[in-house]
């Protein structure tokens, strides 16, 4: 208990005041140095930064580009791979049928597309969910939870009651129900309308933007309820009533002292859903309604390669583990981002 | 605890509105409809079909007989016939109002597309299905989270613990779309164990149940660790432990009770969440049940089955949020429902 010494000066507050902090250690260093205590985290971390690279630097280090078919290779698998798999049985064998080709690192989908290069652009739609996706439901949800906590009353029984039927709705049919109403209705709009503009935005983005929307969509409640919990809270704060006293209004109240004071729980609790938006992504790229073809998401690479598990148990099972270290790196990063910046923990190393 | 529940039903109906509403509103905006889609039917016929169902009628006009059709019971005589349009859920026969007297509720109308069934008799035929696979995958989840909390709760930041907690964040990382794919190569190429997809005995239920199962039971290991962790640091057990109880006693008998309330309870919307989230599952092994069917009704505009799955699961969700309430309240006295 070397930080947390002594209560607060500020009666009923739990922000400690600067000056009580012992030197040379302030609160972001020492959930810092616990945060990379944690070795666990750390390999997260280690794991999302090799990630971001390989989706950065797609165009330098994969062999192929990842729509380049070759119709002669389709199916075709290097040695290493048949032995790996032994139910592969290499050509030529007695029953052999896989077509041997060493220049595919981790063998070729059924249109002769190299795995390998297509797993590395995959990258790209798997860590641009995991980034922005969350940014549409922490704007909705910030904006929800922060009204119904900040104004309580109707405002906030009207909103929370909003969101109690939102969590009514079947996440996963809910979101096909928003994916096959934003791809059907930008297909052929009228040009200039509001429609073909996002559809077009859309169609640039591969697919990704209404992958957005949708998750947004159906995830801002839980968000909403933080928010207005962690907003109750500090509401009641003396701090907020100086700020009241000296002519603030409210919106420099909401976001310029709320904000800031209950950003921490927000940033572990969004970190912590980061793989269900990964894994909603690759759900919807499965079904066919999540990124568009020919850009190459994990999710539709399984849901391909699952046709022909029997017989080219590579083609699925290679996105497969890709995308299960990258939800493994962030779950373990999340964990320990939320030890490290727990106050009840703070000392105990 | 009576009027919570009436209350809590009435809320439910204005919930379901809500839903019904909001999905009834997107299913429409989406362009195309049931019958544009189909070759070599000729205009005057889709457009006889469009009139056979009323999708000419201004929305708000199908809006309301749908749900009118749905709430509103009948009381038939010998005189009902079972037809395509007149397919009710709930029978119960009423002997004492005359022979073949029977209450009726809960019409979900014709399918579009499987234009010789009723949405009931899609329920019927798939709904067991799911339940199926999803019970089957909540005792799983179960009979792997639970011991796993229980074991790191009471190892409490030992290997053991680490061991536990580790298997769990693992559950959590791999999805259905991971588990699956590996499940089928190892249980069912490799090994040749488990049939790799099908339905109709227990080996085909074994791999399903244990791919949707298994990343819900890292969330009841970490939930059983949680809770025993903080029962176990209550007044009672050390009383418990100071007049000399074994061990053994105080964690199975006084810990473990009050530990499982939580568990307890998430059972409720877990099951709602494993019957309602089968539909990967159900592509992955060929299971016939509803969530196959749904995807498709989408893309085909299939209104009816839309409509009815969203709303079913939806009471499914609602009724088990209710029973965590009731639940909760009946096995601990100290919360009172108001």
């Amino acid at each position: 208990m070397a930080t947390l010494s002594q209560p607060s000066k500020l009666p009923g507050s739990g922000v400690t005041s600067l000056s009580e902090r012992p030197k040379g250690e302030s609160l972001w260093a020492n959930s810092l140095r616990r945060l990379v205590r944690n070795r666990l985290a750390v390999i997260g971390f280690v794991i999302i930064i090799l990630m971001i690279l390989v989706a950065i630097f797609a165009d330098q280090i994969a062999p192929r580009g990842f729509a380049e078919a070759n119709f002669k290779s389709g199916d075709s698998a290097p040695t290493w791979v048949t032995r790996v798999f032994p139910s592969m049985i290499p050509e030529g064998q007695e029953g052999g049928y896989v077509i041997i080709d060493e220049s595919y690192t981790l063998g070729a989908d059924a249109l002769g597309r190299d795995l390998l290069s297509r797993i590395i652009y995959g990258s790209r739609v798997s860590l641009t969910v995991a980034f922005i996706g969350p940014l549409f439901a922490i704007a909705i949800g910030l904006f929800v939870g922060m009204a119904a906590g900040y104004f309580g009353g109707v405002v906030d029984n009207v909103l929370m009651r909003a969101v109690d039927i939102m969590y009514a709705f079947p996440t996963l049919l809910f979101i096909i129900l928003l994916m096959t109403f934003f791809r059907f209705s930008t297909v052929a709009p009228e040009p200039g309308s509001l429609a073909a503009t996002l559809g077009q935005f859309d169609k640039n983005s591969g697919g990704m933007l209404f992958i957005f929307v949708g998750i947004g969509l159906t995830s801002w409640m839980q968000m909403a309820r933080l928010v207005r919990g962690q907003v109750l809270a500090a509401r009641e704060q003396e701090y907020i009533l100086a700020s009241r006293s000296i002519g603030s209004k409210t919106p420099r109240i909401l976001w310029g002292h709320i904000l800031p004071n209950i950003l921490g729980p927000l940033i572990v609790a969004e970190t912590l859903t980061i793989p269900t938006y990964i894994s909603y992504e690759a759900f919807l790229s499965f079904i066919g309604l999540g990124v568009q073809q020919p850009t190459p998401s994990w999710g539709s690479m399984i849901s391909e390669g699952a046709n022909a598990i029997r017989s080219y148990p590579n083609q699925a099972l290679f996105p497969a583990l890709a995308l299960f270290l990258v939800m493994f790196a962030f779950n373990f990063l999340g964990d320990g981002l939320r030890d490290a910046l727990d106050p009840r923990m703070r000392g105990k190393d | 605890m009576v009027r919570f529940i009436v209350r809590r039903f009435l809320w439910m109906f204005l919930v379901l509105f809500v839903v019904s509403a909001i999905t009834f509103v997107l299913l429409r905006a989406v362009p195309g409809g049931p019958f544009n889609s189909e070759r070599g039917v000729p205009a005057p016929v889709q457009r006889s079909l469009t009139a056979k169902f009323g999708l000419d009628q201004p929305l708000i006009n199908q809006y309301l007989k749908y749900v009118g059709d749905i709430l509103v019971p009948r009381i038939t005589d010998s005189t009902f016939k079972r037809t395509l349009t007149e397919d009710y859920l709930i029978n119960i026969d009423l002997p004492f109002l005359g022979e073949e007297a029977a209450f009726r509720w809960m019409n979900f109308g014709p399918s579009l597309r499987v234009r010789s069934r009723t949405v009931n008799q899609l329920f019927l035929e798939n709904l067991p299905v799911s339940i199926q696979l999803g019970s089957a995958a909540l005792i799983v989840s179960l009979a792997i989270g639970v011991p796993l909390g229980i074991v790191a709760a009471l190892k409490r930041n030992t290997r053991y613990d680490y061991a536990s907690m580790g298997v769990a964040i693992i559950g959590v990382s791999i999805p259905i779309i991971i588990m699956a794919p590996l499940l089928q190569y190892f249980f069912g190429v490799q090994w040749g164990t488990l049939p790799v997809s099908g339905w109709g005995t227990l080996a085909h239920m074994i791999m399903p149940a244990f791919a949707l199962g298994f990343a819900q039971s890292a969330i009841m290991a970490r939930l059983t660790r949680a809770s025993l962790l903080q029962v176990l640091g209550e007044d009672y057990i050390r009383t418990a432990r100071a007049k000399g109880l074994s061990e053994q006693k105080v964690v199975l008998v006084h810990a473990l009770k009050n530990a499982l309330i939580p568990v307890v309870t998430i059972i409720g919307p877990l099951f709602a969440a494993l019957v309602t989230g089968t539909f990967v599952t159900e592509t992955f092994f060929s299971v016939p049940g509803m969530g196959r069917y749904f995807v498709t009704s989408v893309t085909n505009r299939d209104f009816t089955v839309v409509m009815g799955t969203i709303l079913l699961y939806a009471v499914f969700l609602v009724l088990a949020n209710l029973f965590v309430d009731v639940v909760y309240a009946w096995l601990d006295p100290r919360i009172r429902l108001s």
